[in-house]
């Protein structure tokens, strides 16, 4: 990517999300190994991950749930889903569960309006969602990450 | 894969290629793909500046500010490279258009910053995609490769001795690097913090070199205007409001769906034709015309034409196009507040009266809707609005204090009726949960 953009540092957005979707969360190791490729200092690094809401310096589950709860999915029932997913996970809002399996983040707008309520597990979208559907992609996610 | 939707009043030029398979460059090509960029390569830049111009093209984005007069500001000759930049950061909360673009025509939007490149002199252009959108970069991935492996982008295109490159960039999750300057910010690897302007970015944008920035569904439009000519687009819509709309109906509606319709499409009917009405038997309460950031309308508001003058006179804006419909069991107090904890969230914090004011007005908000509201708290929360307007560096400021004047002050009487520890009415049970607070 480096070779795209006439200053090494622009590519530090997009590598670091690549790196994090390979390792699941920026370690410091993942920092310092970015840090140094860039050119940058790991404060410089850190600065910016802190600023951008997808970029994680803990561990989260094997599938991170997504829920969103901006306004065009809230008038269409975001909020009991969210509730649901809280319960039926265990967990609460940035919370992952015991086994590893599942993380749960209530978001903001993910582009998904007019197809509301949705949620995005990982970067995968399930929208139109009714609770009876949640339960369905969160127990075919469950099976594949117990696999 | 989100789902598509049609009306019989809609007028199909960007969405023109939806659902035909377009994202494969030989049926873009069939489907008169890459005509427009050949046509721009005979043409004077000045020409298709000003067919861009006569087209009435405003920006898609939410500003709505004339796209060929933006281009006519780049100067003509530059010491720095030139760029064009694709603003697909698309998060303004009801709108979900460029993602349809990227999915179904992405070499349009290619095509778009091509032509855009042509016009102000840039030999390369960026496509900034949200993170969040993963599954759209990897079809802008593919259809960059794909042009390249055609001949279309790189050395020589088209035989005609000029070079142009195409680059995607990612983003990871910031509503703020929509904003033009926070989006070269982050482009340059950098936290999305707003500039000072001037100097804009058409004089020193992009690595300080001058830069276009134009909306997804701009640049899409594009092609289609230097194919069918400026005055064919001019037409299609209302004075001074060119061509067509990618309308993103969402919220308490019975088909919400995005929909391309002619630029001064009549709000009601969007709603009840279009968008097939209420369901439920409900009434409408507010539509909040433009996304998140623009002032709602009530009822007796709605009889207007969507372009970006009519709404503008309705006291609101046409903004991102994205329709969110209201109906009458749904909270007002709730609704603002949960407008303000995005705001709130996404404030970068850079300007005193976006980072305290977006604050202030989720604590006050979260207060009222669980029932401990103060009369005068209403008055603050309207003068605190008030004094974040045009006081901040980016727009943000504007966008969570626009939307909190007009809650405000059209539906006053339903936060009054929260006052003195009552509880919402419109909460199940009478029962007011605490809103999940995000970090």
């Amino acid at each position: 990517m480096v070779r795209h953009y006439p200053t090494k540092r622009s590519a530090l957005v997009p590598t670091l999300l690549y790196a994090q979707d390979e390792t699941g969360y920026l370690s410091d190791e993942v920092i310092a190994e970015i840090a140094s490729r860039l050119d940058l200092s790991e404060l410089e690094v850190r600065n910016v991950i802190s600023y951008y809401s997808m970029l994680t310096t803990k561990p989260r589950g094997k599938f991170n749930v997504q829920v969103c709860t901006n306004i065009s999915c809230m008038v269409r029932g975001a909020e009991d889903l969210f509730d649901h997913c809280k319960k039926k996970l265990g967990i609460g809002h940035k919370g992952t569960t015991a086994d590893g399996v599942f993380s749960l983040e209530e978001v903001e707008c993910i582009g998904a309006c007019s197809w509301a309520p949705a949620a995005q597990v990982n970067y995968d979208f399930h929208e139109n969602l009714t609770i009876e559907q949640m339960d369905r992609v969160l127990d075919e996610y469950k099976r594949k990450g117990t696999q | 894969m989100a789902d598509l939707v049609s009306h019989p009043d809609e007028v199909k030029i960007v969405s023109r290629r939806f659902g035909q398979g377009a994202t494969n460059l030989e049926r873009y090509l069939e489907l008169d793909g890459y005509k427009a960029v050949q046509k721009a390569l005979a043409m004077e830049p000045d020409a298709i500046v000003n067919e861009v111009k006569a087209s009435g093209l405003r920006g898609r984005g939410g500003a709505g500010f004339s796209t060929g007069m933006k281009w006519s500001f780049v100067p003509k000759q530059s010491a720095k490279p030139k760029y064009v930049l694709c603003n697909g950061d698309e998060s303004e909360p009801g709108t979900c258009k460029d993602r349809l673009i990227f999915e179904h025509d992405p070499h349009s939007v290619i095509e778009g910053v091509m032509i855009a490149g042509l016009a102000v002199g840039a030999k390369s252009g960026y496509i900034y995609i949200r993170g969040e959108y993963r599954y759209l970069s990897i079809i802008m991935q593919k259809a960059i490769r794909d042009a390249y492996a055609k001949g279309i982008l790189g050395k020589n295109i088209f035989g005609s001795g000029r070079d142009f490159d195409v680059y995607w960039h990612g983003g990871a999750g910031a509503y703020e690097v929509g904003e033009e300057s926070a989006l070269m910010e982050s482009l340059e690897g950098k936290r999305g913090i707003p500039r000072v302007r001037p100097p804009f970015p058409a004089v020193a944008g992009l690595w300080g070199g001058p830069t276009v920035i134009n909306n997804a569904e701009t640049l899409a439009s594009v092609p289609h205007i230097i194919l069918g000519g400026g005055d064919w687009f001019a037409k299609i819509g209302t004075p001074k409001n060119g061509g067509t709309r990618l309308f993103c109906l969402s919220g308490n509606l019975s088909k919400p769906g995005v929909y391309e319709l002619p630029m001064g499409y009549n709000l009601k009917k969007m709603i009840y034709n279009v968008g097939g009405g209420i369901p439920n038997g409900r009434g409408l309460k507010a539509v909040v015309p433009g996304g998140s950031s623009t002032p709602c309308l009530t009822p007796d508001e709605i009889d207007i034409a969507m372009d970006f003058d009519s709404v503008a006179k309705a006291g609101s804006m046409l903004g991102s196009g994205g329709v969110v419909v209201l109906d009458d069991a749904q909270c007002i107090v709730k609704f603002a507040l949960r407008t303000m904890k995005f705001y709130q969230h996404e404030s970068c914090g850079w300007c005193i009266p976006c980072r305290e004011g977006t604050d202030w007005l989720k604590k006050t908000l979260t207060r009222f809707h669980a029932g401990g509201g103060l009369k005068k708290d209403i008055d603050n929360m309207q003068y605190l609005s008030e004094n974040m307007l045009g006081r901040t560096f980016c727009p943000l400021g504007d966008a969570a204090a626009m939307p909190t004047i007009a809650f405000v002050k059209k539906f006053r009487k339903e936060f009054e009726d929260h006052l003195e520890g009552r509880p919402c009415p419109f909460e199940k049970e009478g029962v007011v949960e605490q809103l999940p607070v995000l970090a």
